[in-house]
């Protein structure tokens, strides 16, 4: 099977200190990956290297065979990489459809004001509506008013609208009661087995995450210490113990 | 009561363009948290351009489209070359760059066209048409509402029912999740810059007939005027700067009618005070807002 | 000639002191100056003391405290007015002292002050570009005071003022540009020694304080409401000494003098000298003249038609200045003194080779003029 996402040798960090030293990462097209780690452990900013908002020093990063070099954030989505980032950036001022449409408006380019590009954008937000079923109702309330869990949503649902191959999501169980928990991860397993989506998940949830996971990653102190099967990973009791904390 | 509603028109006249002009200050300070200081001489120099256009070719609307053209050009290039470079650093030093821009523009143009006021035109009658027997309103206040009414339309359209503006707004409000949606940040910004610039040389173009003629200080009351009708409406508030705009305009017509023209740039330096020391938020917008 | 204000290293000699010795040295430089130059040189010379009064006082305000005011010329207009009504009413009763214009500079300052501290007051609770607006605001509508009480003020025309003459003792060949030299240099050398002494101290820290974090300052217990309105005050003041001196080297005040240009060349001189460096404001004030001389000059020496010529006279610095202002603030925000104090510990690095040591060499302890706002 060919590897959607491949990392190599990702050393990148904030201000010239380096957070991340050497990761390396191959993630097959159609499949989850958990990405699991104490704080601080450089998660996050693996995927802040993954999506452009940060510049890598040295290394490789490679999406369906390209080399993605340095290419800017807004390219990256252009390519297919969504990111759902820590905190789930739902904007606040506007509305629950404003930040849907907003998920894909990239495709409409300058002149898609009108015509078909919007009437595709259209379908994709209804869509959304339908896995995410208490977002319709507020379509048109603004983003402040959303709780916690309706944000959850609205930011997995903002960043499908982007039709990504490749989704990075930071912490999406934060702050979340554990049913929808439970109804995101299955959601996500169901994406990625129905259109081929490939999520690397990054998690302090380590049991729902590895639940859902075909393989994992054990990330301490910006470096993989441990790669592999997500079951193997969740049945190594020594691991467990060192890096998972259960 | 005639003379009461003569300045009434004239200060929703004026009101209509501070209106616009506010309008156009929000715009750039929602996007970039920037008060563009060199907004009033962006517009001067768009509006000398209409001057020599207009004269050149003898055609008033040949003059006002290229003055349209310039202020969307204009304000792309000075995002671009010089705003753009200033956006991190302290918001004083964006402050003190604008300023450094108006000392320029305004020296460029006396530099080009001298320090003596020239006659601008209007395109339409400015005697007033009398209505019921009481001289009210003239065909040119008449163009101005209607301009302005229609530029408010346009914007409100532009910003909430195309995705070129929900972008736009995307990219004021949240910048790095837009970057994450993919909205090309940076250029949604100079799109901001150069559609404020437009809507100020619009408002050049609407107000400069009303007054002494064209100088490179000819719209050093309109941008104070504006000002305090954005501060009056709340920085962040569109509808609040068209609301603040009608405002002053009608106080400054007032004052200037009953108490002497001189005494408006006083009123309006008094009302400015009022509204900071009695609602420092501004009428419309939230408590936060004011501490930058 | 002022280096004295900001590479005063660790010495045992007070910090009272120390400005007072540089002020007497600077003062005795400038006094063998005035009669090295030519009347018109004096004149020039005097011209950049009176807006080193104002820029010195603007550049702890803004420097220092973070406040960026662009009223700073209609507050010049304040105190050349009041000292040239005070100069005339001397003048009007036949008493004719040089303490009259003592007086009526005082007078100048008062009243700047007063206004000062209205404004101050205003606009307290108000930051960046708020404050920079309703500053901008009281500069453009404050000349109209002159054109609403025309009575009292003579409106577009203005007024000249009364001086009373070179004093005898100095000679009768003594010309009048190098006394005002005297009287603005002393005026700028006052205030330059004041304001030393005020950010050196207390008040300077708590300034520092509030524009570097304004919510620490205020857990700190210092009151910042208090410290920002007497920031501006003081300023206040030292344009208003700067105005006045406006007047006495122009002999006449009128509205057109003091526009919003002049604010916004207050505003360039400190931003150029290196905002919040008393060392700067100099440099900035000389730069103010020097620009406009070198102007004239090029213009004059240029063959241009007489129309071109008067357009560019006015417009041709103006539109440098505004480009100097652009250029430093992306360039260079430390402005002249920033330069001047990074190439000063460049050079002092090399002349002292203690490579062994050179981690323990001590900074300068002078701190290096704060860029115009250096925190966000």
């Amino acid at each position: 099977m060919s590897d959607l996402l491949e990392v190599e040798g990702l050393t990148a960090g904030y201000h010239g200190v380096p957070v991340l030293h050497g990761i390396d990462l191959r993630v097959p097209a159609g499949t989850i990956c958990a990405v699991l780690g104490a704080n601080g452990a450089g998660k996050t900013t693996l995927l802040r290297a993954l999506s452009g908002l940060i510049r890598p020093s040295t290394g490789r990063i490679a999406f369906d065979g390209a080399d993605l070099g340095d290419l800017a954030t807004e390219r990256l989505v252009r390519r297919g990489i969504g990111h759902v980032p820590e905190g789930r950036g739902v904007i606040a001022e506007l509305t629950v459809e404003e930040n849907l449409m907003l998920g894909g408006a990239w495709r409409l380019g300058w002149a898609g004001v009108w015509g078909a590009a919007r009437a595709g954008l259209r379908r994709d937000v209804a869509e959304v509506y339908q896995l995410f079923p208490p977002l319709a109702a507020r379509r048109r309330q603004p983003g402040h008013q959303l709780s916690g869990g309706e944000r959850q949503m609205l930011a997995l649902g903002r960043a499908l609208v982007g039709r990504p191959r490749l989704l990075l999501l930071d912490e999406p169980s934060l702050g979340l009661a554990p049913r929808v928990v439970a109804q995101t991860m299955a959601l996500l397993r169901q994406l990625c087995e129905q259109t081929r989506l490939t999520v690397l998940l990054v998690e302090q949830n380590v049991r729902s995450a590895l639940s859902i996971a075909d393989q994992g990653v054990v990330m301490s102190l910006g470096r993989v210490v441990a790669a592999g099967d997500a079951r193997r990973l969740a049945d190594d009791a020594d691991l467990r113990h060192a890096y998972l904390g259960f | 009561m005639d003379r009461f509603l003569f300045l009434t028109v004239d200060g929703l006249t004026h009101g209509a363009v501070y209106s616009a002009f506010a309008l156009a200050l929000v715009l750039i300070w929602r996007g970039t948290r920037i008060v563009n200081f060199a907004q009033g001489v962006l517009a001067v120099a768009t509006s000398y351009l209409a001057y020599t256009v207009t004269g050149r070719s003898g055609s008033y609307w040949l003059g006002f489209l290229a003055a349209l053209l310039a202020g969307l050009v204009l304000g792309a290039v000075v995002e671009r070359l010089v705003m753009h470079r200033v956006a991190g650093a302290p918001p004083l030093n964006a402050v003190i760059v604008a300023l450094g821009l108006v000392l320029v523009v305004q020296g460029v143009l006396g530099m080009i066209y001298g320090n003596q006021y020239l006659p601008f035109p209007a395109p339409f009658d400015r005697s007033a048409m009398t209505v019921g027997g009481v001289p009210l309103v003239s065909r040119f206040d008449l163009f101005v509402f209607g301009t302005v009414v229609l530029l408010m339309i346009v914007l409100a359209l532009l910003f909430t029912r195309t995705a070129i503006g929900l972008r736009m707004r995307a990219a004021a409000f949240a910048p790095s999740v837009a970057r994450l949606l993919g909205v090309r940040v940076g250029r949604m910004l100079t799109l901001g810059w150069a559609l404020a610039a437009l809507v100020g040389a619009l408002a050049g173009m609407l107000v400069i007939p009303t007054g002494l003629g064209l100088h490179p200080t000819a719209m050093d009351t309109v941008f104070v005027s504006a000002f305090t009708a954005v501060v009056v409406g709340g920085l962040d508030s569109p509808a609040g700067a068209v609301v603040g705009g009608m405002l002053v305009g009608l106080v400054l017509s007032y004052v200037a009618g009953y108490l002497g023209a001189g005494t408006a740039p006083l009123a309006v330096l008094a009302l400015l005070v009022v509204v900071l020391l009695v609602r420092p938020a501004g009428l419309f917008s939230g408590p936060q807002a004011r501490r930058v | 000639m002022t280096g004295w204000l900001h590479s005063c290293r660790r010495t045992s000699v007070p910090t009272l002191a120390r400005h007072l010795i540089g002020v007497a040295v600077a003062a005795v430089a400038l006094l063998g100056l005035t009669y090295v130059l030519d009347p018109f040189h004096d004149y020039q010379l005097a011209t950049a003391a009176a807006y080193l009064c104002a820029a010195a006082g603007l550049t702890v305000l803004i420097g220092q405290n973070g406040q960026l005011s662009l009223g700073h010329g209609a507050l010049m207009a304040v105190g050349a007015y009041t000292l040239a009504m005070v100069q005339n009413q001397f003048g009007d009763h036949g008493v004719i002292a040089q303490w009259t214009v003592v007086v009526s500079l005082a007078a100048g300052v008062v009243t700047a002050t007063l206004a000062g501290t209205v404004i101050g007051l205003a606009a307290a609770r108000l930051r960046g570009p708020y404050l920079a607006g309703l500053t901008l605001v009281v500069a453009i509508a404050l000349p109209a005071v002159t054109t609403v009480f025309s009575g009292v003020f003579h409106g577009d025309q203005g007024m000249s003022v009364f001086l009373p003459p070179v004093p005898d003792q100095l000679g009768v060949d003594f010309p009048m540009e190098r006394w005002q030299a005297w009287l603005a240099v002393a005026a700028a050398l006052l205030t330059l020694l004041a304001l030393a002494n005020l950010v050196r101290g207390r008040f300077g820290r708590s300034m520092r304080a509030i524009r570097d974090n304004e919510v620490a300052a205020s857990v700190a217990g210092i009151p910042v409401a208090r410290v920002q309105v007497v920031a501006f005050v003081v300023s206040a003041a030292c344009a208003g000494l700067g105005g006045g001196m406006f007047a006495v080297l122009a002999q006449s005040v009128s509205p057109d003098a003091f526009t919003l240009t002049l604010s916004l060349n207050l505003l360039l001189a400190v931003v150029v000298g290196g905002s919040g460096s008393l060392a700067g404001a100099v440099w900035g004030s000389l730069l103010l003249v020097l620009l406009r001389y070198w102007a004239d000059q090029l213009t004059g020496g240029l063959a241009l038609s007489a129309g071109l010529r008067t357009r560019l006279a006015g417009n041709l610095p103006l539109a440098v200045f505004g480009l100097l202002l652009i250029v430093v603030m992306m360039a260079a925000p430390g402005g002249v003194q920033g330069l001047l104090s990074r190439a000063g510990r460049w050079v002092g690095g090399r002349l002292i080779r203690r490579p062994s040591h050179r981690a323990e060499v001590p900074a300068p302890d002078a701190e290096p003029p704060a860029p115009v706002v250096s925190h966000s």
